[in-house]
């Protein structure tokens, strides 16, 4: 087994085990997710129709907003206690790491939200061909909004009041996901075929993971100096 | 004349001698503003007939186009020059993307407000989600994302250099937020001064538009020009030719 993938396998068991014991903070963004859904009925109206088309973009927006809030943790405490400073000195190559972490907040994060969702789809009286693209659109799209959100949280993760400006720098990133998500989910619930959507997403993910570790790892050490 | 060029081009990335240059061409450019944007009003506002459906009301393209044209141009520009400022480290990239950033942000609001003044007797409504104006909207976050970004930050190499990663990061996703919101939605007439084989546009039209557009054009170079010599000023203070300036 090379260095390289040996350091990989073990940042990630390592940002698991942080995650483990800290469970508590890991429910947050999915209680976070559950409410914003639960408020839509609440604000817009319960009629079945009306929910079913508003399904797709109300899932999917919550689920960037609970990825947003649940992203800054992904460097912040490794920055405070000089984690992330000895990553940065580390012999192995620091977009590798990244992508390490990447994978491990995703594993905690977008995981969870992809297991929540056919629950809140319920609520929103999503059809089951509705469910189906949901989840397979959040299974390519969740590791996409954490690799996107990455760059953002690595340029601000040395300002005391980065939350807002996190948002800024990374929610206009988040649109082209957004759009291809949800006119799957829409097209699949209209019984007409979705490959092509989500094919576009599959690219953009492919892109992301090869392109944004560097990026990330380049704002790390900006941050860093 | 290899040799001079290289001259010129280093010359120009000391601070020193670009406060210099940049005194010296600054009034030739601004002259050449005016003149462009006399002639491009005068032939546009005058001369250029009335649009057989859209009467008047299309002359506002005189503005808008070329404002639209900038914001995506100002946009590249300080891509390019953020990429030089990281891979050479030269300070004037930064300064100049600095002094750009405003402008940009200002061009694309210009382009917007204008687009809607227009499509309010157009398309009998202030806005519409239409893939252009969506995309011009989020090049607008684009920029407002940089200035929140740099202004956030207090040292300035730090601040120019997460300012120049997502400039790069930005002119990446660029292209994919035009192309997904162009897929999701169209109602803005296609391009119709670009087309390879006959531009849809008369000629008579035309002219006062690339007219403009020249004149937007030089207007950014001469603002951009005058921010970053006081930016460069502001930046140089304790160095002694800058405190000769101030005192004289």
């Amino acid at each position: 087994m090379s260095g390289v993938w040996r350091a990989f396998i073990s940042l990630v068991q390592r940002d698991l085990l942080l995650a483990y014991r800290h469970r508590g903070e890991l429910i947050n963004p999915l209680l976070f997710f559950m409410i914003v859904v639960t408020l839509f009925p609440l604000g817009v109206s319960p009629e079945d129709s009306l929910l079913r088309t508003l399904a797709p973009g109300v899932i999917w927006i919550a689920a960037l907003l609970a990825a947003l809030f649940s992203l800054e943790s992904m460097f912040r405490s490794d920055f405070d206690d000089g984690a992330l400073e000895q990553m940065a000195l580390s012999p192995q190559p620091l977009p590798v790491l990244v992508l390490a972490k990447v994978l491990a907040h995703w594993l905690v994060s977008g995981l969870p939200m992809l297991m929540m969702a056919p629950l809140l789809a319920l609520f929103l009286a999503m059809p089951a061909t509705g469910i189906r693209a949901l989840e397979l659109t959040l299974l390519v799209g969740t590791p996409l909004l954490s690799l996107i959100g990455s760059i953002g949280v690595a340029l601000t993760v040395g300002m005391r009041r980065g939350g807002v400006l996190l948002t800024l720098l990374v929610l206009p990133l988040y649109i082209p996901v957004l759009i291809f998500a949800t006119t799957a989910v829409t097209a699949a619930m209209a019984g007409l075929p979705y490959d092509g959507q989500i094919y576009f997403l599959a690219a953009l993910l492919a892109l992301a993971m090869t392109l944004s570790p560097f990026a990330t790892a380049a704002a790390l050490r900006i941050s860093l100096s | 004349m290899w040799n001079a060029i290289k001259l010129f081009f280093h010359k120009l990335a000391s601070p020193r001698h670009f406060y210099r240059i940049a005194g010296w061409l600054i009034p030739w450019l601004a002259a050449l503003t005016l003149i462009l944007l006399g002639a491009g009003l005068f032939l546009g506002l005058f001369v250029a007939p009335p649009d057989y459906q859209q009467g008047q009301s299309y002359r506002i393209i005189f503005v808008h186009v070329p404002s639209a044209w900038m914001s995506l141009f100002v946009y590249t520009f300080m891509a390019v020059l953020s990429a030089i400022y990281l891979i050479w480290n030269i300070k004037l990239a930064d300064v100049m993307v600095r002094s750009s950033a405003l402008l940009g942000a200002s061009f694309t609001f210009l382009a917007l407000s204008t687009g809607s003044l227009w499509g309010k007797p157009m398309w009998g409504a202030w806005w519409v989600w239409d893939a252009r104006l969506t995309s011009e909207l989020i090049l607008l976050f684009l920029y407002m994302g940089y200035l929140a970004l740099v202004s956030a930050i207090e040292d300035p190499r730090t601040a120019a250099r997460a300012g120049s990663v997502l400039i790069l990061v930005g002119v990446v996703n660029i292209p994919i937020i035009h192309y997904s919101v162009e897929w999701w939605s169209t109602l803005h007439q296609g391009p119709t001064v670009t087309k390879l084989d006959k531009p849809s546009i008369h000629l008579s039209m035309l002219i006062p538009l690339l007219l403009m557009a020249g004149a937007f054009q030089l207007y950014y170079f001469t603002v951009a020009l005058m921010r970053a010599r006081v930016e460069v000023l502001d930046r140089e203070r304790r160095s002694d030719w800058a405190k000769e300036i101030l005192a004289g």
